[in-house]
């Protein structure tokens, strides 16, 4: 059975300081951000070139991964949740899969040990 | 020196011609940073080679066909001037040395055949450009130039000399001749790929409010400069383009704000470019206030003007037509109306109690030299097509033109990017680029 979980949060770029220091005052030792496009329900944008009008469907995102402990998942996705909410459409979302295996790939070590 | 040289004015004149030639490079960036990423190094490309090509041109011949004396009813020079060897040091041209006059209106000469390529975008092979512009110059720009610039005491270019046609800074031989000629070549080389279907977002705007910017500043040598004389008339043809550009600014956002919604900063780069354009030929022979109406008007105007591509079906992809052509023709036939008499010339405009007698001596102007650009224009990219081609292919404009012709890419900011790329040996050629091929310890010290 596997004994962790990866969390994935899709949130507003400008949240993602608060969303950072959130995990870190709860505990998280590392995540991984990258920039990442896409529309939910809010949709895009409108942009005007010269008069040629152009709608922009992906918005810019970052994407935040975290692995952790079975036991912490849903503390984190709340800590998540709670620090990414504006409150605006386009707010994003967060999920969580169950992982089979990790390992740190200086000492080797496996499972929840490689946190 | 002799008698009648001035200091100032050739001082003067040399800093102007070196306003002018940074005009190029400014143009490069305008169009490079409305084009997508995988073709801005061919746009910047395409106005820098005119630095080179037309220099060498210019002084083997283009000078001589433009401003020797006339050969042939005030429609070429002679050829006294080939090489440029007979130019003394201290020969004069007016009050200033004809070495500085030459290198001014050598800066022009680059500019024009620069200005063309914003029509054809992303598509052009680059050899095929380089030939277009020798010979477009050769036929098109130097006898122009030598109609519309070339005064000598009423035996000079017929437009000038015979007509009367007043244009001081080129807004006919310059942005006209070039408009018209992108026009031309749009229509000979057809859409880009995915044109009105696929979004073509400029990459990058700043680079275009950098070359915006830089056009602006070496336009007052353009204009200023084309006074040849540090003097009131450069004072105020310098007045105007800085009122007219403004004002063309402000009458291009208000169409935009109106028409779509938003000010745009590419709508400020453009209204400031178009009443750079439209100012040219009248700098000298409006009043500060004509210039305000017609920076309004060049700007309100060209921005309706570029949207004529998307009704009337063709590709000018960076809106030379609208632009330089459109704004050319309005600034030299407003000349018509708003020529105060108290300029560089003493004929009036028909709001200055000068009748129509103006107005229809600027509309020979600007049919003329559109027709004669229009045509020559076409039937040198026709034969170049038939000849050598003229487009790239289908599947390297879709990749992206700056790797095929060009062997580079304008940006690396990717870390990945750069990890991926492999370096094979100091001198191997470009392409065909074989990673595969390359033995896997081959290794160049950067």
């Amino acid at each position: 059975m596997p004994e962790m979980k990866i969390i994935t949060a899709v949130i507003k770029p400008h949240r993602l300081d608060d969303v950072k220091e959130a995990l870190q005052s709860f505990g998280v030792h590392g995540l991984t951000v990258t920039e990442a496009s896409g529309y939910g329900r809010q949709r895009g944008h409108t942009e005007v070139y010269r008069g040629a009008e152009y709608t922009v469907d992906l918005v810019p995102k970052v994407r935040v991964e975290v692995l952790t402990e079975d036991d912490d998942a849903d503390s984190v996705i709340d800590v998540i949740v709670k620090s990414a909410r504006t409150g605006k459409i386009g707010d994003g979302k967060v999920w969580s899969v169950p992982v089979e295996t990790a390992v740190r790939v200086r000492t080797g070590e496996r499972g929840p040990d490689a946190l | 020196m002799p008698s009648g040289f001035s200091g100032g004015d050739t001082a003067f004149v040399l800093i102007s011609a070196a306003l002018v030639m940074l005009m190029t490079p400014g143009l490069a960036f305008f169009y490079g940073g409305m084009v997508r990423v995988k073709s801005a190094l061919n746009m910047l490309a395409m106005s820098f080679i005119a630095l080179g090509i037309v220099t060498v041109l210019w002084v083997l011949f283009g000078f001589s066909i433009a401003f020797g004396p006339d050969s042939f009813h005030g429609l070429i020079g002679d050829f006294s001037m080939l090489g440029m060897r007979h130019i003394g040091m201290n020969q004069l041209s007016g009050t200033i040395p004809v070495f500085a006059f030459a290198m001014f209106q050598l800066m022009f000469a680059v500019i024009t055949p620069a200005l063309i390529s914003g029509a054809i975008a992303d598509r052009a092979k680059f050899s095929a450009w380089a030939v277009f512009i020798a010979f477009w110059v050769t036929v098109v720009y130097f006898p122009v130039a030598h109609w519309v610039f070339y005064t000598d005491n009423g035996k000079g270019g017929w437009l000038v000399d015979h007509i009367g046609a007043l244009d001081f800074a080129g807004g006919t031989a310059v942005h006209l001749n070039a408009g018209i000629a992108g026009l031309a070549l749009a229509l000979v080389l057809g859409k880009r790929v995915g044109f009105k279907k696929d979004p073509m977002r400029p990459h990058s705007l700043p680079l275009v409010m950098l070359g915006s910017g830089l056009l602006w500043f070496g336009w007052f040598g353009f204009n200023a400069g084309s006074a040849l004389a540090a003097n009131g008339l450069a004072g105020l043809a310098f007045t105007n383009t800085q009122v007219a550009t403004a004002a063309a600014m402000i009458g291009w956002l208000i169409f935009e704000r109106i028409k779509h919604g938003a000010f745009t900063t590419l709508g400020a780069a453009s209204g400031a470019v178009a009443g750079l354009v439209g100012i040219t030929p009248a700098c000298a022979y409006i009043s500060p206030l004509g210039a305000i109406a017609l920076g309004l008007v060049c700007g309100a105007l060209c921005a309706w003007a570029i949207s004529l591509k998307y009704k009337l079906g063709f590709d000018d992809s960076l809106d030379v037509v609208g632009v330089h052509a459109v704004g050319g023709a309005v600034g030299a036939l407003l000349i018509g109306l708003l020529a105060t008499g108290g300029g560089g010339s003493t004929a009036k405009g028909l709001f200055y109690g000068g009748g129509f007698a103006q107005l229809g001596k600027q509309a020979i102007g600007v049919g003329s030299v559109g027709v004669y650009s229009f045509v020559l224009a076409w039937i040198i990219a026709k034969v170049i097509q038939k000849t050598m081609g003229f487009r790239v292919s289908e599947e390297v404009e879709i990749a992206g033109i700056d790797q095929a012709e060009h062997a580079e890419s304008a940006y690396d900011f990717s870390a990945v990017g750069a990890a991926l790329s492999k370096a094979l040996s100091p001198s191997a050629p470009a392409t065909p680029a074989k990673t595969s091929a390359a033995p896997a310890e081959t290794k160049v010290d950067a």
